[in-house]
This record gives C-alpha cells, structure tokens and sequence, in this order.
C-alpha cells in the first residue's frame, strides 16, 4: 500500500462524521450519499404515487369527476416521469451507493466528490420538473416518452422539462462512470470479476448501459428543444423532418433504460434468495452471461415500441425475433433462482418473500411482454391497457419489490438494528395482494380493447377499473407501512455483523451498523472465507 | 489494479469513460443523417426524390399503372389545396404531368410548403418526380390561387405486384412552423 494513502487516512480516524447540514450539503461518503439517494427516492416514491391516486380516483368509474382531461393527462405524464427518474433509477444508485464498495472491499466510491454532486443536481431537477405543474399551461402532459408534435404544444413548462431531463441524465451519466471505476479500479486484492456478487455485476452492466444511452436521450430532447427555438426542423414534417425519427432516437435509448430499471433488481435478489435457501447461487456464471446478453440485445429491439408507425414488414420481422429473443436469458436467470431454492433449507423472512414476489410476478410480468412482442398481436395491443398492465407487473412487482427486499435486507446492517419482522411481513402481504388486484386487471382491460392515456372510458370497463382503483388505493396505503418499518428500524434488537444466518459476502464482516469509515485497507484473506467456492 | 489505485488510474479510465459518453451523445445526432440515408435507399416511409431530375423515356406499353392523388391541408395552414384530377392511368417509363390548384384564403400573403409521401413503401423508390411544386417552397400572395404543376415518371423497374401507387401531398403555412412557440 503507498504512503500517500496511508497519510490520507491518518487524518480520518481521529474525528466522526462532520456535524450539521454541512454533513449532508457537502459529503463525499458513500454511506452517507447512499442514504441520501434512498430518501430521496422514497420522498419521490410517494410523489408519484400520490398522482396515481389521482390518476385511479378519476378512472375508479366512468364519467370526469375530480379532474379536467389536462390535467389528467399532466398526471400521467409527470407520474412516469417521476417514478422513472426519481423513484426507481435514484434507489438503485442508493443501494449501489451504500453496497458496492462494501461487496467489494473499497473505502468508498472512486469518484467521491463527483458522487456528491450526482446526488444534489436529483433535487434540483425534480423542484424544476415539479415547479411546471404552476406553470401557466401547466406541467408536461404529452405522456413521459416526450412525443413531437405533441410535445411541443407544452406551454411555459416545455424547457423546464428539457432542462430537468438533462439534469436527470448528468446525473445518471456521472453516477455511472462512478460506478464503472469503483468496480474496476477499488476491488480489494483476490477479487477477480468473476468473483463479484451478483450485486456488483448487474450494477456494472447497468452503468455501461447508462453511459450508452443516457446521452442519446440528450440528444433527443436537445432536438426538441431546438425544433421548438431554434428553427430546426428535426422532426417537423414541414420542414422536411419526421416524427417517427423522434420514437426511433427515444426508444433507442427508451429500451436499454427500463433494462437499467431491471438489473440491478436481478442483483438484489440473487443477493438475496441464496441467503435465505442457505446454498449458493445456482450457475453463478451463466447469471452473469445472461445479464450480459439481456444488455447487448436491449440494444437492438428498440422499434418494437413502434410497431404501429407504419413499419415495413421486415422491419416487423426482424425486431419481433430480436424481442423474443430476449426471453431465453431471461429465463435462464429465473430458473437459476428456482434451482437456488430446490433442496435449500429456506426461511421466510420479509426480504425473502420480497424475492419470491418477485421472482413469481416478474415473470408473469415478462409473459404479457412476449405476448406484446409478437407483432401482429401487438397491433391489437398497442396504446392499451394491456401496455401499462405489462410494465407496471415489471416495474412494481419486479423492480420495486426488488428494492424493498434490498431494504429490508441491508437495513440492519446500515442502522445496527433489526427491523420489526411482524411489520416487514404485514408490509409485504398488503403489498402483493394490492399490487395484483390493481394490475391484474388491466390485462383484461387492454384485451377488451381499453385504450392508455385517457381520463374517461365506455362504460364497459367499469368493472376492472373500479376493481383496480381499489387495488391502489390499498397499495399506496401499504407503502406507508414501510415507512413506518424504517422509521422505527432503530428500535428493533441489535444486529449482529452476519444479520442472517446464510449470508456471505464482505459487507457481512464489519459491524452493524456498518462503521463509518470501512474497509480503510483492503481485505485480503477474508476473500476465501467469503466466497462459495 | 491489485495493489491500492493511484489518482492517475482512476483518471485516465474517468477520460475514457467520458469520451464514450461524448461519443453516444454525438451517435445520437448521427442518427438523424443515418435516418435519412436509411429512408432515401429504402423508400421507407414513402420517401422519394426531393430534388429536379432528369430522366430518360423508356415506355413499357404492356403495363397500365393506376397513380392516385390525395391532397391533404395541415390543420393551421389556411389553404384550399386540391389535384385537378383524382387518378391518371400511366405506362412506366413515360413521363406525364398533372397540375394542382392552391388558393391562398387569408388577406395577408403566406409563404407554404408542400411535404409528398407515396404508398406503398415498395414504390415510392421507383417514383421519379422530374419536376415538382414540392421541391421549393411556394410564395402567395393574398387571395392568390394558382396551378401548380408535377412532372413524374413511374421507373419501369416498379415491382411487378403493385398496380396502384398513392402519391399525398400535405400543404404546411411554413410561418407558422417558424414560430413554433406561438401554438
């Protein structure tokens, strides 16, 4: 180890964290970061979910009852928006945060000052998204996927919302540059990269991911912005430019991204479901290839969002295949976690059954995504509710639910305490018996013919709407249940280093909570114990 | 990498990363002339020549083509626009001419521009426009109405399954796409 290290760290041990709102404002600690992504996430969480209630208020039986059609749409809009880049995507940089240089063994990201501000531009950039709602002609409403001409009709908010997604996107982009040189440069001695936690793995396929397509959105909304000011004519038909340019360029980047939104989930819970079978994880190779299978092919299924723009039947062809073809990592993962459980000796604590949730409704989620790859029934689906019934099984069941069980998870070792079982598990079953009663039956809805985006319907969906208005509102209250399991995380018994009986890995060989400074000289036969081999 | 990272490394794989993240951000705008290129060789889209051609005649008599003329008006662009004739039958390989009448409705003068699309895909590469009211935008002056007139050939090369060809034109008020902030 060189001597300029060794100085630098001389200075740490003497004094604890700074105090005060300087602590926050200004770290450069990946504990404290992390914590802050995650708070902030579940702040947004709850913004978001609070415009879906909107949403499933108006929709919860036919007739426009609390709300005039723009701002409905405003809702929608911004809800995706929101849960997109607030929720989901900062939660994971929050996990990645806190847990990756504890996995690998490093004192902290590599880049911490860049982290510093790849979390403070998120607050700026929400309080200038969510500032349009004031605005006269009110927030984006043209749906999250920013469609010219359309889009173009925003009225005063319409930079606003470039300039935030930009913001959004720096941030993403820095965080995963972060990510990229943690993992490459700080793993301690011995831990070569097939040696890596799952964790860590799909943490670095997802950060070459959002350095490959976070700039192509960039790009997207900067043509936006200069077709709308500048004069240019990218995707005005009058000038000579097309529309449908517009869906290629973002969906280009639209499908690597809900890829982002899924990976690091697959991580978490190969974290998990081999801690609580008590076995390791079954192919643990083959998981990191089909993670790196999934990345590449992401890249070239894009159009299969487009299916209806008028796309010449080779076109059709080629990305149906392609799409499909998704499918067999996939699968390959999903039946490595089956194969994890069969034969282990499993417990059910509640981020386990987070996992198994997931696991179980993830796939279910993955079905109704073949069946909208086959292009000719997605002609049928296309702009329906079978769309929003698909995404939201992968990205509520599937990502979020991956996100709780990584909380429960590692929870206590970030507060030193167990968290209130009994409550994580009451948690756990409003959730999942919410979540599929409000998004079950938006399959029907989309099948019978119920388009997306709309605040009021034919009278002959009432039923599975009103069935589904239930459903959230339920879920949204549950939510609170877990806000309730962290605010009183601290009260639970002392957790000891291990926290569970069948983890592995080095974030379980320093205390709970974990010290503030870690891992200050590399691990080096602790690697051995640690590994399954 | 084993041993304790200098600044240095961490640096020079940060400068990598960054350059690939410029690079991506300029694919994305490189995607709008690969776009374009994409759509000119395919036809895709309905796309054909945007610019005055020459051709030769070349007859094929045993073939009739049907060529129809559909005009459409964007929705602010206050126009009548409108072909003279709804369909012509046309032999490829020879060059025929139909003329279009546009009436300026406003009091004020209005400069437009009209934007063609050809169904189906599989022909519009094999639709030559030789001359084309298309090409340049068009000047009106208050009130005026005027004949606007197309010079086409059908190449002979057309594949042998299409019979119909489509050829839409949608007239755009190019002031008000300039001013887009005014919508």
């Amino acid at each position: 180890m060189n001597t300029a290290v060794a100085d630098a760290l001389d200075h740490h041990d003497d004094h604890g964290p700074a105090k005060g709102i300087g602590r926050w404002l200004f770290s450069t600690h990946h504990k404290d970061i992390g914590t802050m992504y995650l708070v902030f996430s579940l702040t947004m969480f709850f913004i978001g979910g609070a415009m879906a209630m909107v949403i499933r208020s108006e929709l919860a039986i036919p007739g426009l009852q609390f709300v005039h059609p723009e701002f409905f749409n405003q809702m929608t809009t911004m809800h995706a928006l929101i849960m997109v880049f607030g929720a989901v995507m900062p939660a994971f940089v929050g996990l990645a945060n806190w847990m990756i240089p504890l996995m690998i063994g490093a004192p902290d990201m590599a880049l911490p000052r860049m982290n510093n501000w790849s979390f403070w531009i998120l607050p700026v950039a929400f309080s200038i998204l969510l500032s349009t709602l004031l605005m006269p002609g009110g927030a984006p409403a043209g749906g999250w996927t920013m469609y010219p001409p359309l889009v173009l009709q925003t009225g005063d908010a319409f930079p606003f919302l470039i300039f935030s997604v930009h913001l959004m996107g720096i941030s993403s982009i820095m965080g995963a540059i972060n990510v990229i040189v943690t993992i490459i440069n700080l793993r301690a001695p011995d831990m070569t990269l097939l040696k890596m936690p799952m964790f860590v793995w799909t943490w670095l396929i997802t950060a070459y991911l959002l350095i490959a397509v976070m700039p192509v959105l960039a790009g997207a909304v900067t043509m936006l912005l200069t077709d709308q000011f500048f004069g240019t004519s990218f995707f005005l038909a009058a000038g000579g430019g097309d529309p449908v340019m517009f869906q290629h360029i973002f969906w280009f980047f639209g499908h690597p991204e809900v890829y982002i939104m899924i990976l690091p989930a697959f991580g978490v819970v190969s974290e998990i479901i081999p801690t609580f079978s008590r076995k390791k994880l079954f192919g643990h190779d083959s998981m990191v290839y089909a993670a790196s299978c999934i990345a590449f092919l992401s890249f070239i299924v894009w159009a299969h969002h487009m299916f209806t723009v008028g796309m010449p039947l080779t076109g059709q062809l080629f990305f149906m295949f392609a799409t499909m073809l998704i499918a067999v990592p996939t699968g390959v993962k999903i039946f490595n976690w089956v194969a994890t459980m069969w034969r282990g000796a499993m417990t059910f604590e509640t981020p386990m059954l987070f996992s198994l949730a997931f696991v179980f409704l993830f796939t279910i989620g993955g079905f109704s995504g073949l069946m909208l790859a086959a292009a000719p029934a997605d002609i049928q689906y296309h702009d329906t509710y079978f769309v929003v019934a698909h995404f939201h099984y992968v990205l509520v069941p599937g990502s979020v639910f991956a996100i709780m069980a990584g909380a429960y998870y590692w929870l206590p070792k970030w507060t030193g305490h167990m968290y209130n079982e009994a409550l994580g598990k009451v948690h756990f079953w409003a959730s999942t018996i919410f979540v599929n009663l409000t998004f079950f039956p938006m399959h029907f809805l989309g099948l019978a013919g119920m388009p997306r985006r709309i605040p009021d319907y034919s009278t002959q969906f009432t039923d599975f709407n009103t069935v589904a208005s239930i459903g959230a509102i339920g879920f949204g209250l549950s939510q609170l249940l877990f806000v309730w399991a962290v605010l009183t995380a601290w009260k639970g018994s002392k957790a000891t280093d291990r926290v569970w009986e069948g983890s592995h890995g080095l974030e379980w060989t320093v205390p709970s909570p974990a010290p503030y400074h870690t891992f200050e000289t590399p691990p080096k036969a602790r690697i051995a114990n640690e590994a399954f081999e | 990498m084993f041993c304790v990272p200098d600044k240095n490394e961490n640096r020079a794989l940060t400068a990598r990363l960054l350059v690939l993240v410029v690079a991506m951000f300029g694919f994305g705008f490189l995607l709008v002339p690969l776009y374009d290129v994409f759509c000119d060789i395919t036809g895709f889209g309905g796309r054909t020549n945007a610019t005055a051609t020459v051709a030769t005649e070349a007859p094929d008599l045993s073939r009739e083509i049907r060529v129809e003329f559909v005009t459409t008006v964007n929705s602010y662009a206050p126009f009548a626009f409108a072909a003279d004739v709804d369909s012509m039958t046309v032999h490829p390989g020879k060059m025929y001419f139909a003329t279009f009448t546009a009436k300026n409705l406003t009091e004020t003068d209005k400069v437009a521009q009209a934007v063609p699309s050809v169904a189906p895909v599989a022909a519009a590469e094999h639709f030559t426009k030789i001359e084309c009211f298309c090409f340049t935008s068009q000047d009106f002056v208050a009130n005026e109405e005027r004949a606007m007139p197309l010079q086409f050939i059908v190449n002979p090369d057309l594949p042998e399954y299409v019979d119909t060809i489509t050829l839409q034109y949608t007239f755009y008020d190019t002031a008000r796409t300039a001013a887009n902030s005014a919508l």
